[in-house]
């Protein structure tokens, strides 16, 4: 009896001291779509109230007791005209708010600053612009907007922070995105929500979120040296991507400066904007993305390139801001050996961590 | 007394008719190759038991798990196992077939006025490829299991996974095909076989529910078969359909898997529905309230139910457009059930309620779905979702929707039609006990998973964060009463099957062709071809059959 009291009182305790029923608000988004979340949980209340109420009173009115016979009635276009309009124009709402919050979730301010993370069986690995490499955590700053820039290594992984209110599939092949701004500094989960094999449950991890000083003290700590865009130099001077995107005049490929966010024609005819899923499938898959007025010689570096090098070749080429920018890369590699290329370079070119 | 309708023949002289369909022949033979509708009914009957108690132990096995944060009744790769089994069996080889293949089989033909289903060959075919889909499941089972979830998502279920997942994938393939020879029999019987005088709008609403649900299974299942060789050729040749680094689209397979299984729900909870209308009607003595409406609906839920089914990839980076359309669709298809459960409420209004067991479990029916339906428009609504889904939010809702709805359904149906299927009554106070057990432990077991998911606890998780546990442990203790609620009805309607009450034909006095013949009725059904004169749910005219009508039984 005592041994059992003890488990109960335990079990009390832990009930008391550690029990959530809402998760707390972290995030710009969140208190939004609490809002709608509330807003429908009302509408359900309503709803259920009616049912149970409709139920229980005819029950009691009618039960065979009270009324004998029944009265046989066809139906009532009016009531059920009722039930079918309110519903719909309660439904219709709740689609148009939702959309407005969907909508806002997925479409990244323009001064968002971009995290890549790649996630794999069963980890997640985050890549901040400034070189930093987080694995299963992810430090961010409140009051500054954050996207994530998302692909799998291997299967559908899920990058999930309840916290904030978002989610979003990490899939293989293809980049996804999801912003957010946050707001509570605190340590949050992170969890991966689309199964994913054996370890799922132990793909999880904390989001940090830090005031923008302990942040820059953070990234300040956590550097490895180098900025993610100097990796992705390095990295494209290794592949020898220079031997044709140097901007010569007789370049066999064409000049990568500015050319993210541009407009380009392809071979086929088609336009296309130069953005990061973009970028990667032009790496990975270069027969399909010949640009006008270039040979198809680029051959494929599917296989030779990780997840984590196209984030890194990516992010280098969206700074390449000059030609001037592609030759430095060019002289440096054809003068040095591969290895000590990138580190040769001087260092202030590349200082490309965004406000 | 006059709290209930139950009017059985006296009980002293009453006995069960010699001639029926149980007694007409013997031996296993005679039910292994009949092509009695009633027979095959039984044979789906014990099997679909069979398969719900296997998942339900798996069930078990997951809430005892969850009991803690830690993994530590089992290995995470058996949890996986364990989860994904216990999903793949209740969906493919219970509730899909549970109230069609069992009550339908047996009732539609005979709601009809019909002496048995238009095929009735292809019938028992339906029920050895479920056998056999069965027993390729429970092979892959004993072999070691499968443990992609049931929802086979590639790439990992193509090559990530070094599970049975080809001979699972076969036996839902087989099981497929059972279900799509029932739904093309349900439909054909409906056309061709209906009585003289049974016009369309004087079916029974479990017609008009079995019909719909039919036109789903014929049309959905094959796309399910087609995304199923898919990942089988995948894992065996490598034809790159879904892989990425083969130029394939890993959401292609999102998109087939969804489009059949999305609307499977329906497949699974229109015939629940069809059960509801008739045991609400019959219990409150009254027609059903807007029968056209009510018709109609089911129609409607199966034409949009096709039309939703990228409403479970709206965060996997499907166009926002097409996230805008699938949710306005998604809404449209909750209004046809908000229609139906006001329909049945106003069926109350102004009747002469009874309270039997099959009403208790429509009354949780309609409670249950309800909440379940009303939380599935927290995950149509595509902002909320992308917080809600994958979550326990998401398994709360379904199961409200299942267990709470579909299952309550079957055993409302189950308790409903026991007496015609037996010729004898299931004892009143025990089951009316059991149904009020299931409620509660069903309430336990799901609506703390609404706050888990609300918290962001993720499903599929073998362990989780500590401070999820009240919660989970509140979960596991409602699914041990739940569990006794289900046990229950087993004992008892065994019981019943000696000791019950003689039932007579019509202790309910329901309006159902079904209800005008002797129980168990004879192997032909009637024993001649009834005429409709009247319309469904027509209880003055069942009055007036009384008058005429000399008392007799057997």
């Amino acid at each position: 009896m005592d041994h059992i009291s003890q488990v109960l009182w335990q079990f009390l305790v832990k009930w008391l001291t550690n029990f959530a029923l809402f998760p707390p608000e972290a995030s710009k988004i969140a208190p939004q779509m609490d809002a709608l979340y509330f807003f429908i949980v009302l509408v359900s209340l309503i709803g259920l109230t009616i049912v149970v109420l409709l139920i229980t009173s005819f029950s009691v009115l009618y039960s065979k007791r009270r009324h004998p016979v029944a009265v046989q009635i066809e139906g009532s276009t009016l009531l059920e005209a009722t039930w079918t309009i309110i519903p719909l124009g309660l439904f219709l709402m709740m689609f148009v708010w939702g959309a407005l919050i969907y909508f806002r979730v997925y479409t990244p301010p323009a001064n968002a600053m971009n995290i890549y993370v790649v996630g794999k069986q069963w980890m997640w690995k985050a890549e901040h612009p400034g070189g930093q490499h987080e694995i299963n955590s992810l430090h961010v700053p409140t009051g500054q907007p954050v996207q994530l820039t998302l692909i799998s290594q291997d299967v559908f992984h899920s990058f999930s922070i309840p916290a904030f209110r978002v989610k979003r599939e990490a899939i293989p092949g293809r980049y996804t995105t999801v912003w957010f701004e946050p707001t509570v500094p605190g340590t949050y989960h992170l969890f991966c929500t689309q199964y994913c094999g054996t370890e799922h449950s132990h793909m999880i991890g904390d989001v940090v979120v830090m005031t923008p000083e302990d942040y820059k003290k953070w990234l300040a700590s956590s550097t490895s040296g180098m900025s993610l865009a100097q990796n992705g130099e390095r990295l494209f001077a290794s592949l020898s991507c220079t031997a044709c995107h140097n901007t010569r005049p007789d370049a066999r490929g064409p000049s990568l400066a500015n050319v993210y966010g541009a407009t380009l024609t392809l071979t086929s005819g088609q336009r296309i904007t130069a953005d990061d899923a973009y970028l990667r499938e032009a790496i990975l898959n270069p027969s399909q993305h010949i640009t006008q007025g270039y040979a198809p010689i680029m051959p494929t570096y599917q296989g030779q390139v990780s997840e984590e090098g196209v984030f890194a070749l990516v992010e280098y080429i969206k700074h390449l801001d000059s030609d001037y920018r592609v030759q430095q890369t060019t002289a440096t590699t054809t003068l040095l050996p591969e290895s000590e290329g990138a580190a040769a370079k001087p260092a202030s070119a590349q200082r490309e961590v965004k406000p | 007394m006059s709290e209930t309708i139950v009017s059985l023949p006296d009980q002293e002289t009453a006995s069960i008719p010699k001639m029926n369909y149980l007694s007409k022949e013997n031996g296993l033979l005679s039910w292994l190759l009949t092509s009695d509708h009633k027979r095959i009914a039984i044979l789906y009957l014990i099997s679909i038991s069979f398969f719900f108690f296997i998942g339900g132990s798996l069930a078990a096995l997951i809430r005892l798990e969850l009991l803690t944060p830690q993994s530590d009744l089992m290995a995470t790769d058996t949890y996986n196992k364990v989860f994904s089994m216990h999903g793949i069996v209740m969906v493919f080889f219970f509730l899909v077939p549970s109230v069609p293949a069992t009550l339908g089989n047996f009732f539609l033909p005979m709601m009809l006025g019909a002496k048995d289903l238009a095929l009735p060959k292809v019938n028992l075919l339906s029920w050895y490829l479920y056998m056999v889909a069965g027993v390729l499941a429970l092979y892959s089972m004993a072999a070691g299991g499968v443990d992609t979830g049931w929802t086979f998502t590639t790439p990992l279920s193509t090559h990530y996974v070094n599970t049975h997942v080809i001979t699972t994938g076969m036996a839902i393939f087989v099981a497929g095909f059972s279900s799509i020879f029932t739904g093309l029999n349900f439909i054909v019987t409906i056309h061709k076989m209906r009585a003289p005088g049974m016009t369309w709008f004087r079916m029974p609403l479990f017609i008009w529910a079995h019909y719909a649900a039919s036109i789903l299974m014929v049309l959905g299942t094959p796309v399910l078969a087609i995304a199923l060789v898919l990942v089988v050729l995948e894992r065996t040749v490598g034809i790159g359909v879904f892989d990425p680094a083969k130029g394939g689209d890993p959401l292609l397979f999102q998109h087939l898997f969804w489009f059949y299984s999305h609307p499977a729900v329906y497949i699974m909870i229109l015939p629940g529905m069809g059960v509801i209308s008739e045991v609400i009607s019959t219990f409150s003595r009254k027609r059903v309230f807007g029968y056209t409406a009510v018709a109609f609906s089911s129609v409607a839920i199966a034409v949009f139910g096709f039309f939703v089914w990228a409403h479970h990839m709206f965060i996997m980076g499907i166009s926002s457009y097409s996230v805008l359309v699938f949710s306005l669709l998604t809404m449209l298809v909750a209004v046809p059930s908000a229609i139906k459960i006001f329909n049945w409420a106003f069926t109350l209004y102004k009747g002469s309620i009874t309270f039997e067991t099959p009403m208790l479990y429509a009354f949780g029916f309609m409670g249950l779905f309800t909440i379940g339906g009303m939380t599935g428009v927290f995950l149509g609504t595509s902002g909320t979702d992308i917080h809600l889904t994958e979550t326990y939010f998401i398994v709360a809702h379904f199961h409200f929707v299942m267990v709470g709805g579909m299952l309550m359904a079957f055993l409302a149906g189950l308790h409903f039609w026991w007496p015609k299927m037996t010729g004898r009554m299931y004892p009143e106070k025990i089951s009316q006990l059991a149904a009020l057990i299931t409620f509660i432990g069903f309430n336990f077991t799901f609506f703390p998973q609404f706050i888990l998911g609300t918290l962001g606890m993720p499903r599929r998780y073998a362990s989780y964060p500590a401070e999820f546990q009240v919660l989970n442990v509140l979960s596991t203790a409602g699914a041990s009463i739940l569990g006794v609620g289900y046990l229950l009805p087993v004992f008892y309607l065994l019981w019943s099957l000696k000791y019950g009450a003689i039932a007579g034909e019509n202790p309910w006095q329901a309006t159902g062709l079904e209800w005008q013949t002797q129980s168990p009725p004879l192997t032909e059904n009637f024993t001649e071809i009834p005429v409709m004169d009247h319309e469904a749910y027509d209880y003055e005219w069942l009055e007036r059959q009384k008058e005429k009508e000399v008392p007799s039984v057997g």
